[in-house]
This record gives structure tokens, C-alpha cells and sequence, in this order.
């Protein structure tokens, strides 16, 4: 190859032009791009109707370094932002990627309502435990007692079980994976891909620049073994003994997987009631 | 079901909006109930499903702009409506629709406030916000109708405006403008002028989301069109990639104001009412505007030789204009519905004459005489 490229295999989902990525060594955030793209060829993604929405954080830059039509929204309103994307043309397959802040925190308003219309969309929660991008502060997934740059003594506040809300909430389709678990993340992320409903998937992402660093976790590759040591797979649990502890134990799997009516369908029903009932009233 | 309801109506303003809005080539409305808009959302439910619209309610109205913005990047028409305490809301996804330069309209039917104030009464206290909405530099469009036949006018003219300049267009009514009945007569179809935002004359290979030509407005490509762009909030350079350099920032917000100060001559649109021969001249908008016009009536009545300058356009602000008249004139009074916020746009531009301020805030608008008489006690 005379001076042209190397081609790599992720090459067609990628923005070349966008490389290096910003994220830190060790961040879980490369893997869970690099699944994603796995997943979209997998499933056979018509990359021509994908849009992928992205809130602020370190995991908003994801959408950045897609090779599709992608949108880097404001903190929080990935998922109102991509949700008039879908209903305006549900013809899309549409993804939201961000963070546990950006999702749950600002955005957690939103995070419901979704889940509870059923909107047709897949949202990945990179959850890395803190505010990865403005230097490592309390999350909403942030543990109890956890060093952070604003629980500078231990954080008093418990944590949110996200698949656990998720279900509450009405999503369809409910898995945690931990970045370790590459091929279940990557078939996890194909089944969400597919679903014609409100799909969750929360990932544990390390942050070792930051997270790991303020808790004394150790290098990124201890952090990587102490994943991989307390996470244990439980495909099917109800959501809410699905735990979620760092140190302790990592419960991951499918958790949940029912049929719902979407919500661009239910709207397309609803112009036909509204077009019979204008036919009926003006004769 | 017929899209432009062609026909002569006792309506509300409100309703007329909606209408406007169809007409115009509206199909995605999003929003969260608030008086006094909320009529705007009521007629949008009902209508935006007969003419294979979407309609969605959300769950405040930050997530109605946001999702106004997402519509807006398929292709589609998009508007919220809503009254102060929900445009403070949305100021940040209207700075997401600045800086994607994402056509949709925005409707502020303005209530009494700060805070929740009075939602069922009329003020005029929002034509700061209107301008100064979000954070950061960028110039605004904002129309404000004095009519129910303005709120349907001004409404397809809003969208026109935003898909020409590719911006969020604010519509800003007084609440008696929006609630009040009054005739109102929808033309023929072929008689509404409809315009659509440039799409890219280049293949996905030679796009650039945000390069421009004379006009300073990028071409738009849609999701689903096979262009694979990246679009962000960050400031960014023609490629849409981030561009954190010292020079990319200026570009781009240069760029933002520019496209709409270099054409604000297009924009603009003043009513003016015996100005030729005037002295002593109003200026207002709005309902104060139509008490204004009765006002100057009265005065010339009386003798006084006195004229109108009603803003249609608020934003951008008629500043060379205002100027210009004011070396015609010996005085000019600033009537508004709040404690005093158009006068000093008026007293920055009018450098030929003396201003004069008359706050009422809402939500009883001035009379005629109240004006009239202020005309009056100018010393001239
Ligand atoms: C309205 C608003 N508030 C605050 C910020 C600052 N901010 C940027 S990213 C971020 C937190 C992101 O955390 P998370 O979503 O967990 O993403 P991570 O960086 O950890 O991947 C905050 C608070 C902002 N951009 N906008
Ligand atoms: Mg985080």
C-alpha cells in the first residue's frame, strides 16, 4: 500500500478523520464503540438510516466517530432530540449513546418518558460511576460512600439501579453488561438493534484516569480484573435483584425482553382514527 | 382533510396560529401545556393527525424544543408553542437550534410575569427574552402580530424566515392577541407563499454540512439522505467537526449574526401610519400598537400632527431606520405593556429627537387617550 491507509475492519462505521479519540487510556468507552459497530454489521444496519444522539460527557463523543448521520446534543436531551428524529421519520433506526449523568441526572425525565411511550429506539448507557468530562464528580450511579471530586469525604447518597428503572419505566427490551463481556455486549447491543421498541442496555465502563484514580482502584488493568472477578451473568432476574456493586458483585444479563406496541405505530394509528373522524364530521 | 382551511372565520388567535402553521407546511409540533398557548396545542392535536402530521405532547418543554430540533434535522416543519415560564425552558435547546442552524418556530404567547405571574393575563415583558433568550452571541428573529389575521400571516411568514436563514423564529404575542376572536380570512391554497430550506446540490462525497456560499446559509442535508454528517452544539467548522481554535469561534458566530444582519433589510417589516407629516411619533407593537393607531387618530383630531411606527418585525431591531425617522421628527413615545424595555432599543437608535417612555405593565394595555394624552404633554 503506497502510502494509502491501512484498511481495518471497522473501517465503513468509522470517521477515520476523527482519530485518535479523545477518550482516556483504559476507558471502557473504545470497546463499547467498537461493539457497536460490530452489532450494526451484524444486524445489517442500513447505515443510510442510521442516526445515533449523543448528550454532552466524554461518552457523547461516541456519535462523533461514527460514520452515520449523528448528532451531539446538549447535556441531558439526547433522547427528547432523538425522539422527534423518530417520530418525524420513523423510517429511521435510531440510537442514543451517552453517559450515566447525561442520561440519568439532567436527562432522567426524559429517560422515563421514553421508556414509558415506547419509542423505537435503543439507548446504551455508558455507566462509568462519575462525570468523566468535567473531572469527577457525583453521579447519580456514583456508590455509596465513593471519593469524588464533590464527595470529597465519601458520598452519602445511594446509587440508581438503572435496569431496574428501566423496567419500571416500561422499556422492552433491559440488559447490563460490563465492558469486559465484548461478545454479549456486541449481541446484546444486535438484539437492541432489532427491537422495535424502547431497548436499554447499560454498560459498566471503567474510568480509571479518574474514577479509579480518586478510589485508589489501582491501574486500569486492575480495574479490568476486579470487573471481571465480580461480574456474574443472571439472564433473566427480575430487574430489581439485579445488584450493582462494584466490589461485591456485578449482576449482568438479559433481564428483560416483551413486545409492546412502538410509539411511531400507535401515533400512525392514531392519524387514522383523527382522518375517519374529519371524513365522519364533514360529511 | 384539507390543509389550508380556505374561508372567513371569527377565530382566535391562537387557532389562527395553528392554521398558519399547516398553511406554512408545519408537521411536527411538540410541547407542553400553558396558557395562554395552550389553543395552539389543542388545534394541533386535532389537525396535525388529519393532514399526516405528528403531534406529541412531552414531558416539559425543554424535551419539546429538543425534539422540535431532531424534527427539524428529518426534513420536517417544526414549531412548539408556549408562554414565558416554558420559553425560559427552552432557551438552551433554542441556542442547539442557533448553532445547528435548524429551521423550526418558536411561539412565546406572553403572559404577565417573572416567574408564573399571571398565566391568564396579557403582558408585554418578554421582548428581552425574545432576544436574549440563551447564552452567547447570535442574532434573533422575532415577529410580533397585532391582529388574529397577523397571528396566521406572520406565522407562515415565520417559517419562511426560519427555512431561508435556517434559524429558530420566534413568534411574540401579546396573550389578548393570542386569545382574542376576530375575523380572520384564509386564502386559496395557491395563494400561500411557501418557502423550503436550500438542500445540497453535491453528492454525500463533497458535502460539507456547514460550508457556505454568498448567502452565508449552508445547504441542509436530512437524516436518512445517505449524507452521513455530524452535527454538534460545539462550536465547529465546515466539515461540522468541532473546532476549538481561537479563529473557528470567531467564523462561526460571525458567520451566525451575519447571515441575519446582512439581510436584515429583508427581514424587517415596519407598519407605518402617518408618518410623512409627523412630529410627534409612536412606537409600539402589539396590542399597544392598535391603542397606538386609535391614539394617533385622536391626536390629529385634536390638531396634533402625530404618526405610528409599528414593529411587525421586533427582532432584528429597525435601528437604522428608527434613526433616520427620528431627524424627521421632534419627539417619539414608547408605549409597552411592562416597566420599560423596548424604549431603550428606541433610545439607542433614535438620535435625532427626544424618547419617551410610557410603562404600563399588564395586564390592562393603554388606552388611546392614555397615549393620546402623553403625545400630548410632550413639550415639543
Ligand atoms: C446544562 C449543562 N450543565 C452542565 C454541563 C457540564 N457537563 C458536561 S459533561 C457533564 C457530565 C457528564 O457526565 P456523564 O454523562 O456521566 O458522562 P461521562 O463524561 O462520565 O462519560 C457535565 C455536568 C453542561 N455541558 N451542560
Ligand atoms: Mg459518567
Amino acid at each position: 500500500m503506497s502510502g494509502g491507509q491501512v484498511k481495518f475492519p471497522l473501517d465503513d462505521l468509522l470517521r477515520r478523520d476523527r482519530f485518535p479519540h479523545l477518550w482516556c487510556q483504559g476507558c471502557g468507552l473504545g470497546i463499547i464503540l467498537s461493539a457497536f459497530c460490530r452489532a450494526v454489521q451484524e444486524a445489517d444496519i442500513d447505515l443510510d438510516h442510521l442516526v445515533v444522539v449523543s448528550g454532552i460527557g466524554c461518552a457523547g463523543r461516541l456519535s462523533g466517530y461514527l460514520n452515520c448521520d449523528s448528532f451531539h446534543a446538549t447535556h441531558g436531551r439526547a433522547i427528547p432530540l432523538a425522539s422527534g428524529a423518530k417520530i418525524a421519520n420513523p423510517d429511521l433506526k435510531v440510537v442514543v449513546i451517552s453517559g450515566d449523568g447525561d442520561l440519568f441526572a439532567i436527562g432522567g425525565n426524559h429517560f422515563v418518558h421514553a421508556a414509558r411511550r415506547n419509542l423505537e429506539m435503543l439507548v446504551i448507557c455508558s455507566n462509568n460511576f462519575n462525570y468523566g468530562m468535567t473531572g469527577g464528580q457525583l453521579g447519580p450511579t456514583t456508590p455509596f460512600q465513593a471519593l469524588t471530586k464533590t464527595t470529597p469525604f465519601g458520598n452519602w447518597e445511594e446509587p440508581l439501579n438503572l435496569v431496574q428503572l428501566a423496567s419500571a419505566a416500561g422499556a422492552t427490551y433491559v440488559a447490563r453488561w460490563t465492558v469486559t463481556y465484548t461478545q454479549r455486549l456486541t449481541n446484546s447491543i444486535k438484539k437492541g438493534l432489532q427491537r422495535e421498541g424502547f431497548a436499554f442496555i447499560e454498560v459498566v465502563s471503567p474510568c480509571p484516569a479518574i474514577y479509579g484514580e480518586m478510589n485508589e482502584q489501582g491501574s486500569a488493568w486492575q480495574m479490568w480484573e476486579e470487573l471481571e472477578a465480580v461480574s456474574r451473568i443472571r439472564d433473566g432476574i427480575p430487574p430489581a435483584e439485579a445488584s450493582l456493586d462494584i466490589h461485591e458483585r456485578i449482576i449482568c444479563g438479559d433481564f428483560i425482553d416483551r413486545e409492546r406496541a412502538g410509539y411511531t405505530l400507535r401515533l400512525r394509528q392514531n392519524r387514522d382514527v383523527a382522518r375517519q373522524k374529519a371524513l365522519a364530521s364533514y360529511g | 382533510m384539507n390543509e389550508i382551511l380556505t374561508g372567513t372565520y371569527l377565530a382566535q388567535g391562537d387557532w389562527a396560529c395553528a392554521e398558519g402553521a399547516i398553511a406554512a407546511g408545519c408537521r411536527f409540533f411538540a410541547a407542553y401545556p400553558i396558557t395562554p398557548a395552550t389553543e395552539i396545542m389543542e388545534r394541533m392535536a386535532v389537525r396535525l393527525p388529519q393532514v399526516g402530521g405528528d403531534f406529541v405532547q412531552f414531558e416539559d418543554e425543554i424535551a419539546s424544543m429538543a425534539a422540535v430540533v431532531g424534527a427539524s434535522y428529518t426534513g420536517a416543519k417544526a414549531m412548539t408553542a408556549t408562554s414565558g415560564p416554558g420559553l425560559s425552558l427552552m432557551a438552551e435547546n433554542v441556542g442547539l437550534a442557533l448553532m445547528t442552524e435548524a429551521p423550526c418556530v418558536v411561539v412565546d404567547i406572553m403572559r404577565g410575569g417573572p416567574s408564573t405571574g399571571q398565566p391568564t393575563m396579557a403582558a408585554q415583558g418578554d421582548l428581552m427574552q425574545a432576544r436574549w433568550l440563551t447564552h452567547g452571541d447570535y442574532e434573533m428573529i422575532a415577529l410580533a402580530p397585532a391582529s388574529v389575521q397577523e397571528m396566521f400571516d406572520l406565522t407562515i411568514e415565520a417559517f419562511n424566515l426560519a427555512e431561508r436563514y435556517r434559524l429558530p423564529v420566534l413568534l411574540l404575542a401579546d396573550a389578548l392577541i393570542g386569545q382574542m376572536y376576530e375575523r380572520l380570512v384564509i386564502p386559496e391554497a395557491d395563494q400561500v407563499r411557501v418557502e423550503n430550506r436550500k438542500k445540497p446540490t453535491v453528492g454525500p462525497s463533497d458535502y460539507l454540512p456547514f460550508q457556505v456560499d454568498d448567502s452565508l446559509v449552508p445547504a441542509m442535508a436530512c437524516f436518512g439522505e445517505g449524507y452521513h454528517f455530524y452535527v454538534t452544539g460545539l462550536t465547529h467548522d465546515e466539515s461540522g467537526y468541532p473546532d476549538m481554535s481561537p479563529q473557528g469561534q470567531g467564523r462561526l458566530v460571525t458567520r451566525l449574526c451575519a447571515k441575519v444582519r446582512e439581510r436584515a433589510g429583508e427581514i424587517i417589516r415596519l407598519d407605518m401610519y402617518h408618518l410623512e407629516d409627523a412630529e410627534v411619533a409612536v412606537v409600539a407593537y402589539g396590542m399597544v400598537a392598535r391603542s397606538a393607531r386609535r391614539a394617533v387618530d385622536l391626536a390629529r383630531e385634536r390638531g396634533l400632527r402625530a404618526g405610528l411606527l409599528r414593529l411587525v418585525t421586533v427582532w432584528p431591531f429597525p435601528t437604522r431606520f428608527l434613526d433616520g425617522l427620528s431627524h424627521r421628527l421632534k419627539a417619539l413615545l414608547v408605549p409597552e405593556m411592562n416597566c420599560g424595555q423596548l424604549v431603550h432599543e428606541v433610545r439607542g437608535a433614535a438620535r435625532g429627537c427626544s424618547v419617551h417612555s410610557l410603562p404600563k405593565p399588564g395586564p390592562i394595555p393603554h388606552s388611546a387617550e392614555e397615549i393620546m394624552e402623553a403625545m400630548e404633554g410632550i413639550e415639543i
